[in-house]
């Protein structure tokens, strides 16, 4: 452990597939001891399968992986006593209140709720009003804080969530997140997958994730930075007319709608062309900006490429 | 160990709040027992019979007599012409008809020799036969009653007894098949059920991430089910004992830890099935389909085995309920102790061990 001493996960060309599918295509990466690493990629982009096998819930198909300076496939023992894991499917037992529920996951790591209350007060607080619910008939935001209580219970040196705010209102995401800075805090190594990628400016590195491949490792910063052009947000009184009007456009590289507003990366950097475009299109209240992209347009612009 | 215990208490939980399956595992058994005992029953009562007396003499009134006093008939019709009997048959009320032949009487005094026929319905072949043999067993009774005063030259008399059961009673069959079946579903479709619920609803996936060892996981899951199949056991013995008057004749603590031994033996087939299944409707199917039907079919509980084909004969060896309704029935039925059945228990216990070293070792540590 003294060798990599700062690095919590270390991977190296990780690949597994199923069948004809490469669910993760050669991943390498490395995470420092209390780092906060989002996973941010579409469904299906190999996010689950990746944390399955950084879990040891899956062998690789070739490739190493290192938790701790645990080896995911020979010391999967030492590993499940150090990992605190919140997969993507609520997984609690529903016909449990949510104090049971607690209890029992507490007990199977050997530890006791009291014994490390100080590590959830935060997050337990908010839901002890109903600890004698059954956890199935909790609200999708309590059901996550539940499944999170119950993932670090046991004072975990690596906590991997998988999705963990899918399906949760916008208010208790960002609960959420707030509660995941603060655990960082406290030294624990968190990795975490989302959809959204909003979140990805919460985390201190992203990894963009795409069909199994990892296509940008960097701070959400830098990867704000490196957006190399310029970025407009249109908008017109007929949204949906200015969606296939600038996709057919020929100087347009990149638009989507993006809330109320087209967001546009165009060839010739020239904006005046585009208003007598749009003008010739019959569009009335033509707005047209330049904008600082954020991780999404950066995403986006990734994604594209 | 805190860990195992922690991971029982769960259980029972789960066992505990799911109150439907509750008053099913505690109601099924009273119910089956109180069908197989009352419902279902190879005795015959009160079969309706017609008969088409010619003769209408002393004689003919005589067995007539003796046939409804017996308990097992009851007069539905009197027919006067052959005719009729067809379509009483149809209508069904009707399982036999007895018919005396012209001045029955008067033939037997001078030719000493009168017919009686007797037609049954044999779309229901069993009853049927069991129906013709009882009257022809009360109309030779009371032809030897007849000749008590003349002497015969000669005469077998065979005396029957019925060891082990002398009444003859179903129910002493359906106890211990009853036992043998309901314990085989319980324990192998519960925990094989409660096994796929996990991961079912993704609960598996923490199980194993987290520090459990599959051996605690699987023997947190049985432990509850071998007290609830054992509480189920003793139901059903009790049930028998106060309702049908079903005899323990042997000793009540080896028919218990029989019981057991099954029970452990079909809660390793659970976990076997659960091993190789991914969601509770196919642990569901295969529980029912390749357990509950050859326990039934097979199993000697229903249909003898020496009456089946020799392949199914063969079949039946690997079958546990079979060995296990040969134990309960001699303990039960004949008072044997363990020096008797000491064959059958020792393939109970192999089938045991096999299926349990089986699914420890096709339990996996891992999701795929």
């Amino acid at each position: 452990m003294n060798s990599n001493k700062g690095i919590s996960i270390s991977v190296k060309n990780l690949s597994k597939s199923y069948g004809n599918i490469q669910a993760i295509n050669n991943l390498s990466f490395e995470i420092g001891k209390a780092e906060l690493f989002g996973f941010i990629g579409p469904d299906g982009a190999g996010k689950t399968t990746l944390f399955r096998i950084l879990t040891t819930l899956l062998l690789p198909d070739s490739g190493s992986a290192s938790l701790c300076g645990f080896d995911i496939v020979k010391d999967y023992k030492k590993i499940r006593q150090i990992i605190g894991y919140m997969p993507g499917k609520f997984s609690l037992y529903q016909d449990l209140s949510v104090e049971e529920n607690l209890k029992f996951f507490a007990t199977i790591f050997g530890t006791t709720i009291e014994g490390n209350y100080d590590l959830i007060k935060d997050i337990y607080i908010q839901i002890e009003p109903f600890k004698t619910r059954p956890a199935g008939k909790l609200s999708g935001g309590m059901k996550q804080k539940l499944a999170l209580c119950c993932a670090m219970i046991h004072k975990p040196e690596v906590l991997i969530l998988d999705e963990p705010t899918t399906g949760v209102d916008a208010v208790s995401r960002k609960e959420f997140w707030e509660m995941l800075r603060k655990l960082k805090e406290s030294g624990i190594t968190i990795i975490v997958s989302t959809p959204y990628m909003d979140e990805a400016s919460l985390c201190d590195r992203v990894a963009l994730i795409q069909g199994g491949n990892i296509m940008k490792t960097d701070t959400p910063e830098n990867i704000i930075n490196q957006f190399d052009t310029a970025l407009y947000e249109v908008k017109t009184n007929t949204m949906f007319q200015l969606m296939s009007d600038l996709k057919e456009w020929e100087n347009t590289e990149s638009a989507y709608l993006f809330g109320q507003y087209m967001h546009l990366t165009i060839n010739n950097k020239d904006s005046n062309e585009l208003e007598s475009y749009l003008q010739s299109k019959m569009h009335k209240d033509i707005e047209i900006k330049q904008i600082t992209p954020n991780i999404e347009d950066a995403f986006m612009r990734l994604m594209g490429k | 160990m805190k860990r195992f215990k922690g991971f029982v208490i769960k259980e029972f939980y789960h066992i505990f709040r799911d109150y439907r399956t509750m008053v099913i595992l505690f109601g099924m058994p009273l119910v089956q027992i109180l069908i197989f005992g009352f419902a279902i029953s190879t005795e015959i009562n009160n079969a309706g019979i017609a008969i088409l007396d010619n003769s209408k003499d002393a004689v003919t009134q005589k067995i007539t007599n003796k046939l409804l006093s017996s308990g097992y008939f009851k007069l539905e019709a009197n027919l006067s012409d052959y005719k009729e009997i067809e379509p009483m048959f149809r209508k069904g009320n009707i399982k036999e008809v007895i018919i005396f032949e012209n001045n029955f009487a008067k033939k037997l005094e001078t030719e000493k020799k009168a017919n009686i026929q007797i037609i049954a319905d044999a779309s229901d072949p069993n009853t049927a036969s069991l129906i013709t043999s009882y009257t022809s067993n009360i109309i030779n009774n009371y032809q030897l009653e007849m000749m008590k005063n003349q002497q015969l030259p000669m005469q077998i008399n065979p005396e029957v007894k019925m060891l082990y059961n002398e009444e003859l009673k179903s129910v002493f069959m359906f106890v211990p098949g009853t036992i043998t079946v309901l314990l085989m579903l319980i324990s192998a479709m519960m925990t094989s059920i409660s096994i796929t619920r996990e991961k079912e609803l993704g609960t598996m996936e923490i199980l194993l991430a987290s520090p459990l060892k599959p051996i605690q996981i699987i023997v947190g899951k049985v432990v509850p089910y071998v007290f609830i199949s054992f509480m189920i056991a003793v139901i059903i013995l009790i049930l028998g004992f106060t309702v049908f008057g079903m005899p323990v004749q042997g000793s009540l603590f080896l028919l218990m830890g029989e019981c057991l031994l099954f029970i452990l033996m079909a809660l390793s087939l659970g976990i076997l099935i659960s091993t190789v299944t991914q969601t509770q409707q196919t642990a569901m199917m295969i529980s029912m389909f390749a357990l509950m039907l050859p326990t039934i079919l097979l199993s000697g509980f229903i249909f003898p085995i020496e009456n089946m084909p020799l392949p199914l004969q063969v079949f039946s060896n690997v079958i546990p309920p079979k060995w296990f309704i040969i134990i309960i029935k001699n303990i039960m039925l004949k008072g044997v102790g363990l020096g008797y059945i000491w064959k059958e228990t020792l393939i109970l216990l192999g089938m045991t061990l096999f299926f349990i070293v089986l699914s420890v070792k096709k339990f996996k540590i891992r999701l795929s």
